[in-house]
């Protein structure tokens, strides 16, 4: 039991630790494709349009 | 490395390789689709009497007013320019997507010697094509220039409803594994659909229904190939950076 106890923790630590930054990855991922296909900045719309029709992102 | 680094360098990698293969599919596929619509948005911005003119129209009457209609904001100008820029938004995009993918192959990974095959990783990459193409896509198909459609927000508010739901269902019916589960998983993805996108009451349009069915169908499936190649390439890669992680190694 003990042998058993010393390999889980170790993976729960590591678990812990590895939650949040994916979360943040995951947050800054949405950012970026909000920012390139959501925009409603004119320049920013124009530089990306064929982007956003081709991945059927609402346009215009 | 650490989990967050080899999340980010593996996106970038995995972005830059899907974003430039996935231009050039674009570019012989809903590109090409996408000009001649503009043809035919411009033709009858200039010539509203004529509901369906003939494409040869369509390019004298584009070129000669083109300098008129988006006075308002820059745009890239056709050609390379345009191109280019199509390219570098192909790329964040696929950054972006590819962050999201990684990180739940960071997630999912977490307990030393478990990693996510890149077979493994085009299942989720099929995944995001369920949730960011095929789910908004079923109330809001791919839209050539040209077609009207519902306020730009309201669609958008939709789009994201779609995907969340969608991913949300998905993530209860395959992760958790049980009936209870499972049934509201299944509720969760029809429900935006019962609510129903945003549409006009009446869409009158002079581009072709045959050049909108062929937009969908070319988008559908470049977004089939950018999402598998995205699944398996972000996956391969992330694993290389994330193995000597010292966060999965146990003690």
């Amino acid at each position: 039991m003990a042998h058993t106890e010393a390999t889980h923790l170790p993976v729960t630590a590591s678990r812990v630790s590895r939650l949040p930054q994916s979360l943040m990855a995951m947050m800054l991922g949405l950012f970026i494709v909000g920012f390139v296909g959501f925009s409603h900045i004119d320049v920013v719309h124009n530089a990306a349009h064929d982007v956003r029709h081709s991945n059927a992102f609402p346009c215009h | 490395m650490n989990t967050f680094r080899a999340i980010v360098f593996s996106s970038v990698i995995a972005g830059f390789v899907v974003g430039a293969i996935v231009t050039v599919i674009q570019h012989f596929g809903t590109v090409p689709l996408i000009l001649r619509a503009e043809l035919y948005e411009k033709a009858a911005a200039h010539h509203d009497h004529a509901a369906t003119p003939d494409a040869r129209d369509g390019v004298a009457a584009a070129h000669s007013h083109e300098d008129h209609e988006h006075a308002e904001a820059w745009e890239p100008g056709d050609g390379f320019e345009r191109n280019a820029y199509t390219a570098a938004a192909n790329v964040l995009t696929a950054i972006g997507f590819a962050m999201l993918l990684a990180a739940i192959f960071a997630m999912r990974s977490g307990n030393a010697g478990g990693r996510i095959s890149w077979h493994e990783g085009m299942i989720w990459g099929l995944a995001g094509f369920a949730v960011f193409t095929l789910a908004p896509g079923l109330g809001l198909p791919p839209e050539l220039p040209g077609v009207p459609a519902a306020p730009l927000l309201s669609r958008q508010i939709w789009w994201v409803l779609a995907a969340a739901t969608t991913a949300g269902g998905l993530g209860l019916i395959f992760l958790r594994r049980s009936l209870p589960a499972s049934i509201a998983g299944l509720i969760l993805i029809v429900l935006p659909h019962v609510i129903g996108a945003p549409e006009l009451d009446h869409v009158e349009t002079n581009v072709p229904a045959a050049l909108s069915h062929q937009f969908v169908v070319a988008v559908t499936m470049t977004s089939l190939t950018f999402w598998f190649m995205l699944g398996g390439v972000t996956s391969a890669v992330f694993a290389r950076f994330d193995r000597d992680n010292p966060e999965t190694l146990p003690g």
